[in-house]
Parts: C-alpha cells; sequence; structure tokens
C-alpha cells in the first residue's frame, strides 16, 4: 500500500481538472480548481511522511523522537495561501461577470476571439 | 471549438498525463519512508540553533523566511487586488436593511467571538513553540470578525472592520516582516539573520527575532482575511443592476 | 553584498508604506513614491550587474550558509544574465511609472502597490537559486497580475482576460508544483545546485522526465509558448497599457529564463546524455510558437492584441535560442531578451500615447489619423526595425550569437526560421504603424479579425494633453535604450563568458555550496561574420515588404492573389478559430501540451 497517497494525488488532481475544463460556471470552476490544488498538498505531505514519526514539534517530547519532515508542511502552508488568494480573486472576477457580463458560464466570455 | 471536441482532446490529454503522472511517483520513495536529507538535518539542528520546539515555525520564519516574506505579500497583493477589481465606481449604492437576531444568537456570537478572539491571540502567542504560528492564529483572529457579523449583520461588523485601520494593520505587518530583515542587515548580518537573544527554550521569551516574525504575519493574515471579507460583504450594498441595462 | 535583498525588499517596503500612508498623505504621492522605488530597484539591480561581471554573488539569506554541502535556507544567485533582465523589470517599471502619471487617480493607491508588490516578485523570481522560493515568487507575480490585467473591469475583455490568464496560469502553476514535488521527494533538496549534485550519478528514470516535463511545462505556461500561449493574446489585449509593458517586456522572458535558471544547475548533469533530444524538443517548439504568433499577429487589427501575439512570436524565437543549450545562445538569447524588452515596452507606449490622443487602439479606424501624434509614430518605425534586427542596432547581437550558435550545433535549418518569424513580427508592426501614420493601405481587411470595441479605457480625469515630456518620453527613452544597448563595446563577447560561467555546472556547483570561487576565465572575442548581417538585412528588408504585402494585399494582381488565398484561408480560419477566447478550452490544450511535452522526453530520453 505504500503507493497509494500518491495515487490519490494524482487521482485528485485529474478529476478537479476534469471539472476546471467542463465547469459551465465560474463559482463552480473556482472550487474544481481548488480540489485541483488540493492535490499537491496530499502529494508534500505523503513525500515527507515518516512511518510512525510524530509532528516535527518537540514541545513534549524529547528531541532526536522520530519525526516527519518539517519542510513539506512549511511549503504545505504557502500552498494554502496560494490557493485562498488565487480563488479570491476569482470569486471577485465572477461576481463582476455576473454584473457586467451577465453571465457566470465562462464559455459566454468570449468577447475576444481569434 | 465545440465542448465536444474539448472533452475528448481533454480526456486523451489528461489520460495521458495521468499515465505520466502515475509513472511518476511509482519512482517516489515508499510512503512512510521519506529519506531527507533537508527535513532530517533541519529536525535535528532546529531545536538546538534556533531554541524553537515547533521546526515547522523555525523552518516557517527563519531557515525559509524569504519564501513566508512573499507568501506574506501574495496575502497582501490579493486582498489589494481583489479590491481593485471590487470596486464599483459607477454603481449606485443601497441601504443595507438593519438584520436584527434574537437576544440568544447574539449573546452566543459575542461569547464565541470572545472565546475565538483569546484562542487566536494563543495560537498566535505560543506559534513557535506549540503547533499553531502566526498564519494559523491569524485565521482563527479574522474568524471572530465573521462571527459578528453572523450573530450581528452587516453594520455591527462593518463598525468593528473600518477598511483604512485594518489596511494600515495588514501593510504594517507585511512591512514589518520585511523591516525585521532591513533591521538584521543594519546590524551587518544577512537580511533575516536572527538577532535578539535566543532565550530558554520552551519558554515564550526566546527564539530571537522568531517572535516578530510570527506577530507580524498574524497581524497581516489576520487583516487579510477580515479585509477579504469586508470587499464581498459590501457587494451588499451595490445596488443590482435591472436585467435591461 | 548588503545590495541583494534590496531588490526585493525596497519595493515591498515602498508598496506597504504606500498602502498604510498614503491615504494620509497628499495627492501625487502615489506617483512619486512608485517612480522613486522602481528607480532605486534599477539602480540597485544595475549596481548587482556590475558587481557580478567576474563571480556570482551568493546571497543566503538568515545566514544560513550550507552544511556539509547541505543547504539550510534559500539562496539568491546573482549572475549578469539574471540580474541584466531584473534591471529590465526596474527600467520598465519606471517607464510604467511616469507614463501612468495621474492615471489611476481613481483607485488610490492600489495599482501602485500592485505594481511595486509585482516588480518584487520579478526580481525574486529572476534571482532566486532554490526551486521552492521560485514558486513563491512566481505566484506572487500572477496575483499582482491577474488583478493588474482585470483593471478595467466594466468591460467584458478585461473580464475574459484576466480570468483566463488566471485559471491557466494557476493551472501552470499547479503543474510546476507538482513537478517540484517529485524533485523534493527524490532529491530531499530544494537548492538548485544541490539537486543537480543530487541527481548525479544516475541515469534518469520516469520520475524526473516527468518532473522535468512538469517544471518545463510551469515555466512554458507564464512565458507563452504553443500550445500554452492562448490565454497571453486574451490577457494583454485587455490589461491597461502601463501594466502591457511590464508584462510583455519582461514577464514572459522570465519564464523562458527560469527555464534556463533550473536546466543548467539542476537538470544539465542527469540529461547530459540527452541534451540532443532535448533540444530538438525546445528548439521544435520555439519554432512552431515563433510561427503561430507571428502569423496570429498578421491578422489582429487590434493593437494591443496585435502586440501580444508580436510578443508570442518573440518568446518563440527565445525558446529556439534557449533551446539550443550552448552559452552562445544563452548569450545571445539574453541580449535578446533585454533589447526587445525595451522596444516592445516601447512599442506598447506608443499605442497608449494614441490611445490618449486618439482615443482609438484600433489599426483599421486609426487609418491616417496618425497626425495627433507623430512622435509615437517615430517609436513605431523605430520599433518595427527593432524587431527585425536591424543590423547593428537593438537585437542584432543578440539574433547574432544565436544565428551562430545554430550553426555550430548543426541547425542551420533555424536561422532562416528565425528569420520568418521576425518577417511576420516586425512587418505586422511597420505595416500598422504605416497605415495609421502615412494613412497607407486599404481602409478595410476582411481577413483581419473581429473589430475591437471603441476605447474605453481612458479615465476621463486625465487631460488630453498631458504634457508632452510625460507622454512621449518614457516611451523614446524605452526605444533608445533597447536599440542603443547593442553598442555596448564587447559586449557579445562578454554575455558568452557570464552564460559560459552559467552552465558551468561543476564549478557553479562548487560556488554556490562550498563558497570556491571559481577561475576567472579569459574573455572569448565575438566576430558575428558575414551571415548574421545577411539574415538581420533579409529580415528588414523582408518585413518592409511584409508590410507592404499586408497593406495593399488586395490590389495584388487577381492571379497572385487567387491560389494562394484559397489555399491559406482554410488553415488560417482554423487557427483563428482555435484562439476560441474559452477558458476550458485553453486548459484542455494546456493538459495537451503538458501531456505532451512528458510523452515526448519519456520516448526520447535514454
Amino acid at each position: 500500500m505504500s503507493y497509494l497517497p500518491y495515487a490519490l494525488a494524482v487521482w485528485i488532481f485529474a478529476v478537479g481538472l476534469y471539472g476546471v475544463v467542463r465547469s459551465r460556471n465560474l463559482v463552480h470552476l473556482v472550487v474544481c480548481l481548488s480540489v485541483a490544488q488540493s492535490s499537491t498538498y496530499v502529494l508534500l505531505l505523503s513525500i515527507g511522511y515518516v512511518n510512525r514519526g510524530t509532528a516535527p514539534i518537540f514541545a513534549d517530547v524529547p528531541k532526536g523522537t522520530r519525526a516527519v519532515d518539517p519542510v513539506v508542511q512549511a511549503l504545505t502552508l504557502t500552498d494554502v495561501v496560494v490557493s485562498v488568494t488565487v480563488a479570491a480573486l476569482l470569486l471577485a472576477l465572477a461576481i463582476q461577470a455576473q454584473r457586467h457580463a451577465d453571465t457566470t458560464d465562462p464559455d459566454e466570455l468570449s468577447e475576444m476571439h481569434g | 471549438m465545440s465542448r465536444g471536441v474539448r472533452s475528448g482532446l481533454f480526456l486523451v490529454s489528461a489520460a495521458g498525463l495521468t499515465a505520466l503522472l502515475l509513472w511518476a511517483v511509482a519512482d517516489l520513495p515508499d510512503f512512510g519512508h521519506y529519506r531527507g536529507p533537508y527535513g532530517k538535518v533541519l529536525n535535528s539542528v532546529a531545536v538546538g540553533e534556533r531554541h524553537t520546539t515547533n521546526v515547522v515555525a523555525a523552518v516557517v520564519f527563519d531557515y525559509r523566511g524569504v519564501d513566508t516574506m512573499g507568501e506574506e505579500f501574495i496575502l497582501f497583493a490579493s486582498v489589494m487586488g481583489v479590491a481593485l477589481l471590487l470596486r464599483n465606481p459607477h454603481r449606485e449604492r443601497r441601504q443595507v436593511p438593519v438584520r436584527i437576531q434574537s437576544d440568544a444568537v447574539r449573546l452566543a456570537g459575542i461569547g464565541f467571538a470572545a472565546g475565538l478572539l483569546v484562542l487566536g491571540l494563543y495560537v498566535v502567542a505560543h506559534g513557535y513553540l506549540t503547533p499553531g504560528g502566526g498564519f494559523q492564529g491569524g485565521v482563527v483572529l479574522a474568524s471572530a470578525f465573521v462571527l459578528v457579523y453572523l450573530a450581528g449583520d452587516y453594520h455591527a461588523y462593518r463598525s468593528m472592520s473600518p477598511t483604512p485601520a485594518i489596511d494600515v494593520l495588514g501593510a504594517t505587518g507585511a512591512g514589518g516582516y520585511t523591516v525585521v530583515g532591513i533591521v538584521s542587515l543594519l546590524l551587518g548580518s544577512a537580511f533575516l539573520h536572527n538577532f535578539g537573544p535566543l532565550g530558554t527554550t520552551g519558554k515564550l521569551a526566546s527564539g530571537g527575532s522568531i517572535p516578530f516574525l510570527n506577530v507580524a504575519s498574524a497581524l497581516e493574515v489576520s487583516a487579510a482575511f477580515v479585509l477579504l471579507f469586508s470587499e464581498f460583504l459590501d457587494e451588499l450594498v451595490v445596488r443590482p443592476k435591472a436585467r435591461s441595462e | 553584498m548588503v545590495l541583494v535583498p534590496l531588490v526585493v525588499a525596497i519595493p515591498l517596503v515602498a508598496a506597504a508604506a504606500l498602502t498604510a500612508m498614503g491615504q494620509f498623505l497628499g495627492r501625487r504621492v502615489d506617483d512619486l513614491t512608485g517612480i522613486a522605488a522602481a528607480v532605486a530597484t534599477t539602480v540597485v539591480s544595475t549596481m548587482l550587474l556590475l558587481r557580478s561581471l567576474d563571480h556570482d554573488l551568493v546571497y543566503w539569506f538568515g545566514g544560513w550558509r550550507p552544511r556539509h554541502g547541505i543547504a539550510l535556507g534559500i539562496a539568491f544567485d546573482v549572475e549578469p544574465l539574471s540580474a541584466g533582465i531584473a534591471a529590465l523589470a526596474g527600467a520598465l517599471m519606471t517607464a510604467s511609472f511616469v507614463f501612468a502619471w495621474r492615471y489611476f487617480d481613481e483607485v488610490g493607491t492600489l495599482f501602485h502597490v500592485l505594481m511595486l508588490v509585482f516588480l518584487a516578485a520579478m526580481n525574486g523570481f529572476a534571482l532566486s537559486g532554490d526551486l521552492f522560493n521560485m514558486f513563491v515568487f512566481f505566484e506572487l507575480m500572477s496575483v499582482c497580475a491577474f488583478a493588474l490585467v482585470g483593471y478595467a473591469i466594466e468591460q467584458r475583455a478585461p473580464l475574459q482576460g484576466a480570468i483566463n490568464f488566471a485559471v491557466t496560469n494557476t493551472v501552470g502553476a499547479l503543474l510546476l508544483l507538482f513537478g517540484i514535488a517529485l524533485v523534493y521527494g527524490r532529491t530531499g533538496a530544494l537548492n538548485l545546485a544541490q539537486i543537480g549534485r543530487a541527481l548525479d550519478g544516475r541515469p534518469p528514470d520516469g520520475l524526473l522526465v516527468v518532473a522535468f516535463a512538469l517544471l518545463l511545462t510551469g515555466f512554458l505556461v507564464k512565458a507563452g509558448a504553443v500550445p500554452f500561449h492562448f490565454w497571453l493574446s486574451d490577457a494583454y489585449a485587455a490589461a491597461p497599457i502601463p501594466v502591457c509593458v511590464v508584462l510583455s517586456g519582461v514577464m514572459s522572458d522570465l519564464g523562458l529564463h527560469a527555464v534556463a535558471r533550473i536546466y543548467w544547475p539542476s537538470f544539465s548533469g542527469v540529461f547530459a546524455a540527452d541534451a540532443g533530444s532535448l533540444r530538438a524538443i525546445l528548439v521544435g517548439s520555439g519554432v512552431l510558437t515563433a510561427l503561430v504568433g507571428g502569423t496570429m499577429a498578421f491578422f489582429q487589427r487590434d493593437l494591443k492584441r496585435l502586440l501580444a501575439f508580436v510578443t508570442i512570436g518573440h518568446v518563440g524565437i527565445f525558446l529556439a535560442g534557449i533551446g539550443l543549450l550552448t552559452a552562445r545562445a544563452l548569450a545571445g538569447t539574453t541580449l535578446y531578451v533585454l533589447a526587445d524588452g525595451f522596444v516592445k515596452g516601447g512599442l506598447f507606449l506608443a499605442v497608449g500615447i494614441l490611445l490618449r490622443r486618439a482615443r482609438d487602439g484600433d489599426e483599421l479606424r486609426l487609418r491616417g489619423q496618425g497626425g495627433v501624434a507623430p512622435m509615437a509614430g517615430v517609436a513605431f518605425l523605430l520599433g518595427g526595425l527593432g524587431l527585425a534586427g536591424l543590423p547593428p542596432f537593438g537585437t542584432f547581437p543578440g539574433s547574432a550569437l544565436i544565428i551562430r550558435s545554430a550553426g555550430d550545433v548543426g541547425y542551420g535549418w533555424l536561422p532562416p526560421l528565425l528569420a520568418a518569424a521576425s518577417i511576420l513580427t516586425a512587418g505586422t508592426v511597420l505595416r500598422a504603424g504605416a497605415r495609421i501614420f502615412l494613412g497607407l493601405g486599404d481602409t478595410d481587411d476582411p481577413s483581419l479579425s473581429h473589430e475591437p470595441p471603441a476605447a474605453e479605457e481612458e479615465p476621463a480625469h486625465v487631460p488630453g494633453r498631458v504634457s508632452p515630456p510625460l507622454l512621449f518620453g518614457p516611451a523614446l527613452a524605452l526605444m533608445v535604450v533597447g536599440l542603443g544597448l547593442a553598442f555596448t563595446p564587447g559586449l557579445a563577447g562578454r554575455a558568452t563568458q557570464w552564460a559560459q560561467r552559467f552552465e558551468d555546472r561543476p564549478a557553479h556547483t562548487a560556488e554556490l555550496l562550498r563558497g570556491v570561487a571559481p577561475r576567472p576565465a579569459g574573455t572569448p572575442a565575438f566576430h558575428p561574420g558575414a551571415a548574421p548581417y545577411v539574415y538581420g538585412a533579409i529580415s528588414t528588408v523582408g518585413a518592409v515588404g511584409f508590410a507592404f504585402f499586408g497593406l495593399y494585399r488586395r490590389r495584388l494582381p487577381a492571379l497572385l492573389r487567387r491560389v494562394p488565398g484559397r489555399l491559406t484561408a482554410g488553415p488560417a480560419a482554423q487557427l483563428k478559430a482555435l484562439h476560441s477566447g474559452v477558458v476550458g478550452d485553453y486548459v484542455a490544450w494546456l493538459t495537451f501540451g503538458a501531456a505532451a511535452l512528458g510523452g515526448l522526453l519519456a520516448l526520447t530520453v535514454r
């Protein structure tokens, strides 16, 4: 079973991306994008996991206790912030699309083409 | 491209990409067998070098402190960006109706908000000792404001979060993080190099300049989330447009 | 050394201070702060460029020097090529701020704050020597740029441009991060040099091939290479002019520079045996991008969208240059990027002048209307010639290095294709200039794409007559710098030397991880020889000819017109139809590109 968490990350990524491509609603699209982004949290945290390791916080356990990788946790924290900010910007755009173009369907927003 | 053609192109490509990704992750070390060296080295040296018991905090605020500076400004920029995108200069305003909740809801809201504020401050303050930190605590703090909206109404929320003041707080947080880095420069060491005594490991007064950075990011994160929430909530004020327009 | 963090810290502190205090200070403080911070950052970047001429400046943040070859912290690795691009970013930002004087009063300090953070992000991205730190600055650039592109939010085009930009670039960033995670899982390192060392001694396997393809995809999405380029024409056509200057002049090129920056320290060792196939893939997609961009530019009448496709065309030229994987070509590409960035910036500003004076940005409607701003016409002429690579100005030294390098590695077929691409882009720019400022050509051309709506970009409070130095100064200054850079004595030789240092992986790794200073190398002399002059002359003459073709195509004799017209009409319509403006299509193409890139690498490596 040592392969499963990684495969799970790939799966989450694939379904999220499918939603982005097929979406008929910008809010739904943003959610799908967040789903796809969460695959990277799973991947990063799985990569840094150590069997029977504790959190890399040595407040109550002695120094030298087997612990998981602290770096991927810091990276995931950044990744979460990125995901939130992009979602906020896109939701703001979705509101304005509804207001000024009267639609939230990304397929109907092609003012410029060719 | 019609939606059918698009789906076809996507499904074929995505099948290929998924196969490639599965092929790639098969070559990773087995799950649970992280080999290092980066994280292992940090786990063994960080507590001794930084006198913080939370190694993630040491990574976030010191070893990889520049990442965090970038991250602070990602939040900062997104707040500015949302403000830019949601401005509605040519729109009529309307009066948001006052919404009166029952006394029970208001009492519960105030109680929870106060509790969240204390919890948020605790999580921030102990961020480099126990699980938590400026980011996590900052989000908890911001959620106390959201409770005010839920238990009260738009007007109650808005009177507690005047945008100019919160703007100043957020800018102080993000700018302050950078200024801590510049202070290191002025003291003759590398940008974001630790200054201040390291203190006793496990005590609140420890970690050198990490507590400053921790508080700076807590300020920026809580201000950013409050501002984002305000921006979206202010949409209530914009008069919906007539369909004929 | 103390200067290194300042290229990021100055604009960030200025942005934060402007947010905190701008609301209490008087008018113009935003414009003045923006200009002052951009100038200061440019000066610092230029000083870094000058100080890194002989050896890299390696700056470890927090003072965390590597221990036993293991990097604990994050390093900025400053060498002349990257510092040059950072200086370009600062200079273009300065010009944008000057041009935007009073332009963004309506939004208070927001525009200036976002631009300053954007500048810090570009500098950090150009200099960082840490894979994840590059991702952080990549996203910081993105977040600022998404919002800036959507500035004119009440119109449909900026909405579409910003949404398509944000969605595709976020998916690209996602793939980038997936690749970073894979590399980290294999090497346990994020420092580029340390990754390179950890990968030594084993042949590439599936993980590395796919990880490298994902990193490439992420950066090529940002750069706008085919088939990842669709968002770019939508976004750049919709952004305000001062934003376009920076996006087109430097952000796209940063994506390509990042490819070189990760390939040489991290992957050039493990893929050494496969350099041939990698070269074929990169140069191939570069040529495709160049020709698609140039062709699509020809079909545009909206000047901003036209310049957006010119940008894509030149991204293709640069991708082919970097893809040659030689020091000479890398040096040439960087010089080309620098000159080209100034020229494209100047061209966008010239369009901005037209938008202010004539209140329009449509080539056909503006026919013969250029009299309102003759100086913009001068910029168009210089810009067109600069893009064509007229010897010895502007982009000529860069393209000369690329041409010679292509010959060195047996890619003799490449220079004619690159010349064709610059004929397409430069000829189109000259066509638009001639139509607008000289009143040449037809008043209508049905083969061009849709007519853009009347320009609403102009805020009402900006007086029609801004003082001329503020209006024309930035555009002409950028043109002069862009065309004049080529006259720096010995530039081509020095740049080649810097590129050799950039690509010398063992020496670079030792310098970064162990602090071993590299041996000083002699400066190779570069004599372009005759071929580059011939190509330069051909593309200049060709561009002028192509401009006239664009203007008077419909007056050609029927025999010359009909048959080629019928043959090309179908493919042209299909190519235009691919640029559908629908984000779902773009993400499907992105997925296709990522799978194709990964598949090609998987098939050819080993």
